[in-house]
């Protein structure tokens, strides 16, 4: 790339604003925070209906522990590869930035294989699916749209992953990155809130 | 000192003051501690009701570790931090009022 390129990429991330902050970033922060009072309300919705099925099988029944908590170990560790895959952008190490951000996208592809594996097992072996009881309903909603979520994360990883091989992903312009890497890291902390609240909360006897 | 330099300083000041690869080691080291952790406290029986504080916490801390490190929270512009937390703030009202709504607490 020459030097007039990366000065029209860095004009195009540092232009003027009131704020002296990133309208891009200020945009995404503001869907961060709105996509939070969209999951608090399904979480809410599940926490409503929790206990209330008049026919099983409930969660007790269904949860395999161990499992979720391997997946949730995998998506925890996508977040820190994506960090480190931001983190070598900045630094100009290209080789780095594929290799961490390849990583994130085959975690997060990862995950979602568990959880395509964990439905399966809902559906077929314990017979559980959305219309059975209200536990089914909310719980694949709140689990479906989450998962929904990753799924659209790794494709924009693995956007970024190919793109940088024409050339689109330089240090001059981590924004993109940085506004990617938002996201995931958003998608994983709302996966802590889950498996606590739905997961673990879920077999505990007490409720 | 003019707009133009003041909004490169603050520029520069969020691209440059992130944390070293070696302290996000160290931060998804402590996810994984933490979470192993709610998963041993999840097998003891003896804390009965007294789990939920507990995961709670547990989970809030993960969840703040992520912000704060990952999401680079603590380094970037204050408005960023206000946005979410505001939006999370929100959540945890709509979480609270919708229980209400369905006498969870009764």
């Amino acid at each position: 790339m020459d030097n007039t390129s990366v000065m029209e990429n860095q004009a195009e991330d540092s232009h003027k604003t009131t704020t002296g902050l990133n309208s891009r970033k200020l945009l995404m922060w503001l869907f961060l925070g709105s996509d939070c009072m969209f999951f608090g309300s399904l979480i809410a919705t599940y926490l409503v209906h929790q206990g209330k099925s008049l026919v099983g099988p409930y969660p007790v029944d269904v949860f395999d522990i161990p499992t979720t908590s391997v997946s949730t170990f995998v998506l925890l560790m996508s977040s820190m590869s994506m960090v480190l895959a931001y983190s070598a952008l900045n630094r100009g190490n290209l080789k780095g930035f594929r290799i961490w951000i390849i990583s994130t996208a085959i975690m997060g592809a990862t995950f979602l294989a568990f959880q395509v594996f964990e439905f399966r097992t809902f559906v077929h072996h314990d017979h559980l699916t959305p219309q059975v009881n209200l536990f089914g309903t909310t719980f694949f909603t709140l689990t479906g749209i989450h998962g929904v979520h990753v799924t659209l994360g790794v494709i924009w990883l693995l956007s970024l992953f190919f793109h940088s091989f024409r050339g689109g992903v330089t240090p001059e312009k981590s924004l993109d990155v940085d506004l990617a890497a938002l996201y995931w890291h958003f998608v994983d902390m709302v996966w802590i809130i889950i498996f606590t609240v739905v997961y673990l909360f879920g077999v505990f006897r007490g409720f | 000192m003019t707009t133009d330099s003041k909004m490169n300083e603050t520029i520069d000041s969020v691209h440059h003051s992130h944390p070293s690869p070696g302290k996000y080691f160290k931060v998804a080291i402590t996810l994984v501690i933490i979470t192993a952790i709610e998963v041993g406290v999840f097998y003891i029986e003896d804390l009965k009701w007294g789990i939920i504080p507990v995961l709670l916490i547990l989970s809030g801390v993960k969840f703040g570790l992520v912000a704060m490190f990952y999401m680079h929270l603590k380094y970037d512009s204050k408005l960023f931090s206000s946005l979410f937390f505001g939006g999370v703030g929100l959540a945890g009202c709509v979480c609270i009022a919708l229980m209400a709504l369905f006498k969870y607490f009764l």
